[in-house]
């Protein structure tokens, strides 16, 4: 390195920079000693690292569907769809009635496969249904309002469609049905694997990959992607704007949908406010990738489920922290801003980078 | 045609999912009038009448066809209500909707037989849906005399168990209950009375209201300005009376009122004068009453100031905490912001409500026993007292924003909102200006949270969800961004009826939720926006308008 760019280096560099780097650097410091620590103290065995990284794989492979809605929808209308959560809630509420007559009868047991198809498939649909609906009320009237505008109508039919579904359905934590194949686990070798855990994986993944190849592989898919990069132009292209956008809207419908089933049969219950948190963290996730880029949200969504749950007993326990699973939140939260720090427009998100995100 | 059938048919579903979600049963055990119509059926009502006045109002020409075309969508959405007792008749809706009671289906047929009370519901739909009809073909002026007075009666009617009390505190005025109210709902008497009397004062101030305006501007600037500051003065002598006036529970919505007041303002330096979307505003609200609650109670025992003595440091750790979070987010823009202010929000909740840190922040418990603030023996300690300690601070603050508005620094704030390059071309130091904005907020802020702290006694980690960032970014949008005024209407509509309607709080977050998408459909600009705002919101829509009819 000659001196010349050494001083142009030192030019570029701002103090904020170096504090920005000190942040960051004490952070990544912390986690590296509390690591190592936790490792050397050996509390844990590997089948709890396994364990731990099964469920952060199941928890991140639901955040990462219901992230594909809001990186859809803020890469095709440049907004926070902030009731996507309720649009992931009112599916699997919806479907319990359905899960619990079938329960009742005992035909949820006798013909577990076809069941759960017709659970999933009424979930899908509500939360489609719900999700056009927004798009067509609430949305369609502001798309060329400022910024805030669509926020703050988002919040609104968040709020709207939450006690909608309590007035209708109660306030209650409702029971999810047992699905009895879906109990128990199955030995791999020397590691065991829950077998709901199991599923929640195999038919995230698989659903997935079947949203993503229809975004990449299919004309509609082109389309979406074409008015994401530029709506002007792709409406001189003949492309019908207005449907690829409620197009977008049943894409991340129909994810959100199948991710509350999943949500719903990992933890056995459904409330009208169980899509608060997940919400927010599927957006962290969708931030986390790159928001607008859908690979990127399928990989925050995964990243943020795996250091929930392997992060604080990795982390922290070292550390000497009293109950650190109280943290995984903060951990959660903290690598977003270590993130966003590093790589200010997330992991995958080069190209919006250089637009005004 | 049409459109009617459309309109009734959005209607119908209105009317439907406002029965099933209980409102219409819960708001039925009140009555507007007494025992004339309850607050339910004025709410079917409203919407019917609406629905039909928006059919008349699409409606090319012709006073017949404006009012087959009410007629139709009025009687359609009386038949969805009659398709859901039927229906309701058949099948039990109630293992999956829990408010379809037969008590709901009772109200619906007003008491009656199914089938006579389906007719009634038939006739009365068609009946409000040809009054919204006529309403449309009535002149304007009878249009809004109508609106404002009946729209008091109901307001009346709504508010009553807030306005009774409030009444009864005023000696020989008391006397207005016995002759408006009843145990449930207006009389008869004072809902004529009260018509005609907002009517009248309508068309009085309608008629010369014009006149004495244009009165005023004629008048020399001296004389002008000896108006405007004797009317602030009265405004200030009302504001100081009006925890005397009004009595316990509304200076208490009042304090509420005013506490979002003073985040609001902060936050509308933030958002409305530098464009920093902050979703994490609640940390430092959170920062200032753990700051007082550590500095002052004695349950912890570490230090035990008086809550004077801890304000300036609630402030100076609200500054600092607003510096330390403005730095790492300074390149960040838009969205990314957004997201990353509201995780540092919710880190700072989480730390509090954990164990790690309980022996300094109490954990889940949170701090107990917070010493009231004083002045020279008068102590605030209930919402009556209190009042004037958040009066003074909002004073105070909305005088800074002011006066910071029209400085140097506020203009360069505004400038970094509209266009951060260029603001940076001219010579703005965005570093500089963006953490003042972080730090100007996250003082006020702080302030807020002291006196927060102060009111309640005590200060738990439940308390600083990210729902009261989401507020507050509501009620300055919703006030008008970056406008004072705005800010405080806003605060008084989505905090302080809330608060009012206390009695159906089941309902509250879904018309809350519902005004919101409705206020942001119809008025985007904000109850009182800044002038700047309003006119480009109103060119924008202009230019739009050109654009798309060539």
């Amino acid at each position: 390195m000659n001196i010349l760019t050494l001083k142009r280096w030192k030019e570029r560099v701002t103090p904020t920079d170096v504090i920005m780097w000190f942040i960051g650097g004490s952070l990544l410091l912390l986690i590296f000693w509390g690591s190592t620590a936790t490792l050397a103290a050996g509390t844990y065995t590997a089948h709890h690292w396994f364990d731990f990284v099964i469920f952060g794989l199941a928890q991140g492979s639901i955040y990462a569907l219901i992230a594909m809605g809001y990186t859809m929808v803020y890469g095709i209308l440049r907004m926070i769809n902030f009731a996507h959560s309720e649009v992931f809630m009112s599916g699997p509420y919806t479907a319990y009635f359905i899960a619990a007559a079938f329960h009742s009868s005992g035909f949820l047991n006798q013909y577990p496969i076809p069941s759960l198809i017709m659970i999933f498939l009424v979930s899908m649909a509500t939360s489609t249904l719900v999700a056009v609906l927004l798009e067509r009320i609430a949305y369609r009237p502001l798309r060329t309002a400022p910024r805030l505008i669509p926020l703050i109508t988002a919040i609104g039919a968040s709020f709207f469609l939450q006690y909608t579904f309590r007035g209708l359905y109660g306030s209650g934590f409702q029971a999810y049905p047992v699905v009895k194949i879906l109990e128990g686990e199955w030995v791999l070798g020397e590691f065991r694997i829950l077998k709901f855990q199991a599923m929640v994986i195999v038919a995230a993944a698989i659903l997935m990959a079947a949203l993503y190849s229809f975004v990449q592989r299919t004309r509609v898919g082109k389309a979406i992607r074409a008015v994401s990069e530029d709506k002007e132009t792709s409406a001189l292209m003949g492309i019908d704007i207005d449907r690829m956008i409620v197009t977008t809207f049943v894409i991340g419908g129909m994810a959100a949908g199948a991710a509350g089933v999943l949500y719903a049969l990992m933890f056995k219950q459904v409330h009208f406010f169980m899509g608060f948190i997940p919400g927010i963290k599927a957006f962290t996730s969708a931030v986390l990738g790159g928001i607008g880029n859908i690979p990127g949200a399928m990989m925050g969504g995964i990243f943020l489920g795996l250091v929930e749950s392997v992060g604080p007993s990795l982390f922290l326990d070292g550390l000497g922290i009293v109950a650190p699973y109280q943290l995984k939140d903060a951990i959660a939260f903290t690598m977003l801003v270590l993130v966003l720090i590093f790589r200010p427009t997330g992991i995958l998100g080069e190209r919006l980078a250089v637009k005004k995100a | 045609m049409k459109q009617a059938i459309k309109i009734g048919f959005i209607g119908g579903v209105v009317e439907i999912l406002l029965s099933l979600v209980g409102m219409v049963e819960a708001f039925s055990q009140r009555d507007i009038i007494a025992n004339v119509i309850s607050m339910g059926h004025t709410l079917l009502f409203i919407v019917a009448f609406f629905m039909s006045y928006l059919a008349a109002k699409r409606t090319p020409h012709g006073t017949l066809r404006v009012l087959a075309n009410s007629f139709i969508s009025g009687i359609l959405i009386s038949g969805h209500l009659v398709l859901l007792v039927m229906v309701g008749g058949l099948i039990n809706l109630r293992k999956v909707f829990i408010n379809a009671s037969p008590m709901l289906y009772n109200l619906l047929t007003f008491g009656m037989e199914r089938d006579t009370g389906s007719l009634l519901l038939l006739l009365l739909g068609a009946l409000s849906g040809l009054l919204g009809g006529l309403f449309f073909l009535a002149p304007s002026m009878l249009r809004r005399v109508l609106l404002t007075s009946l729209g008091s009666v109901v307001v009346a009617g709504v508010l009553q168990d807030l306005l009774r009390p409030t009444f009864a505190l005023w000696g020989p005025l008391a006397v207005i209950n016995e002759w408006l109210f009843t145990a449930n709902g207006l009389t008869i008497q004072g809902t004529i009375g009260l018509t005609i009397l907002i009517a009248s004062f309508f068309l009085f101030w309608s008629r010369k209201g014009k006149a004495i305006q244009t009165g005023f501007r004629r008048l020399p600037p001296a004389p002008q300005r000896i108006i405007k500051v004797t009317s602030i003065l009265i405004l200030v002598f009302i504001l100081l009376l009006l925890p005397q006036v009004l009595g316990l529970f509304l200076s208490e919505v009042f304090t509420i009122v005013g506490l979002y007041v003073l985040l609001g303002l902060g936050l509308n330096i933030v958002v409305g004068y530098a464009g920093l979307l902050d979703l994490g505003y609640v940390a430092f609200f959170a920062i200032g009453s753990y700051a007082v609650a550590v500095l002052t109670s004695p349950e912890l025992g570490f230090f035990s100031l008086s809550f004077w003595e801890a304000l300036p440091f609630a402030i100076l750790f609200g500054v600092i905490s607003g510096v330390l979070l403005g730095i790492p987010v300074l390149k960040m823009r838009g969205d990314y912001l957004a997201i990353a202010t509201l995780g540092f929000g919710e880190i700072i909740r989480i730390l509090v409500l954990s164990d790690f840190l309980r022996p300094w922040f109490g954990g889940a418990q949170g701090i107990g026993k917070i010493p009231k603030a004083s002045i020279g023996g008068f102590e605030f300690t209930g919402p009556q007292q209190i009042y004037y300690l958040i009066l003074a601070g909002c004073l105070l603050v909305a005088f800074v924003s002011l006066r910071l508005r029209d400085s140097r620094l506020g203009r360069a704030w505004m400038a970094l909102r509209e266009d951060e390059d260029v603001a940076q071309a001219m010579g703005i130091n965005l570093v500089a200006t963006k953490l003042l904005a972080f730090a100007t907020g996250a003082g006020f802020s702080a302030i807020s949270g002291a006196i927060f702290a102060s009111k309640l006694a005590s200060v738990y980690p439940h308390s600083f969800n990210v729902m009261i960032s989401i507020n507050i970014l509501c009620v300055i949008i919703v006030g008008g961004m970056g406008s004072i005024p705005g800010v405080i209407l806003g605060a008084a509509a989505l905090v302080g009826l809330p608060e009012l309607l206390r009695e159906f709080a089941e309902y509250r977050l879904f018309v809350y939720g519902a005004a919101l998408v409705a206020m942001m459909l119809l008025r985007p600009e904000g109850l009182w926006p800044e002038p700047v705002h309003r006119r480009e919101f109103h060119e924008e829509g202009k230019e739009e308008g050109l654009e798309s009819s060539p």
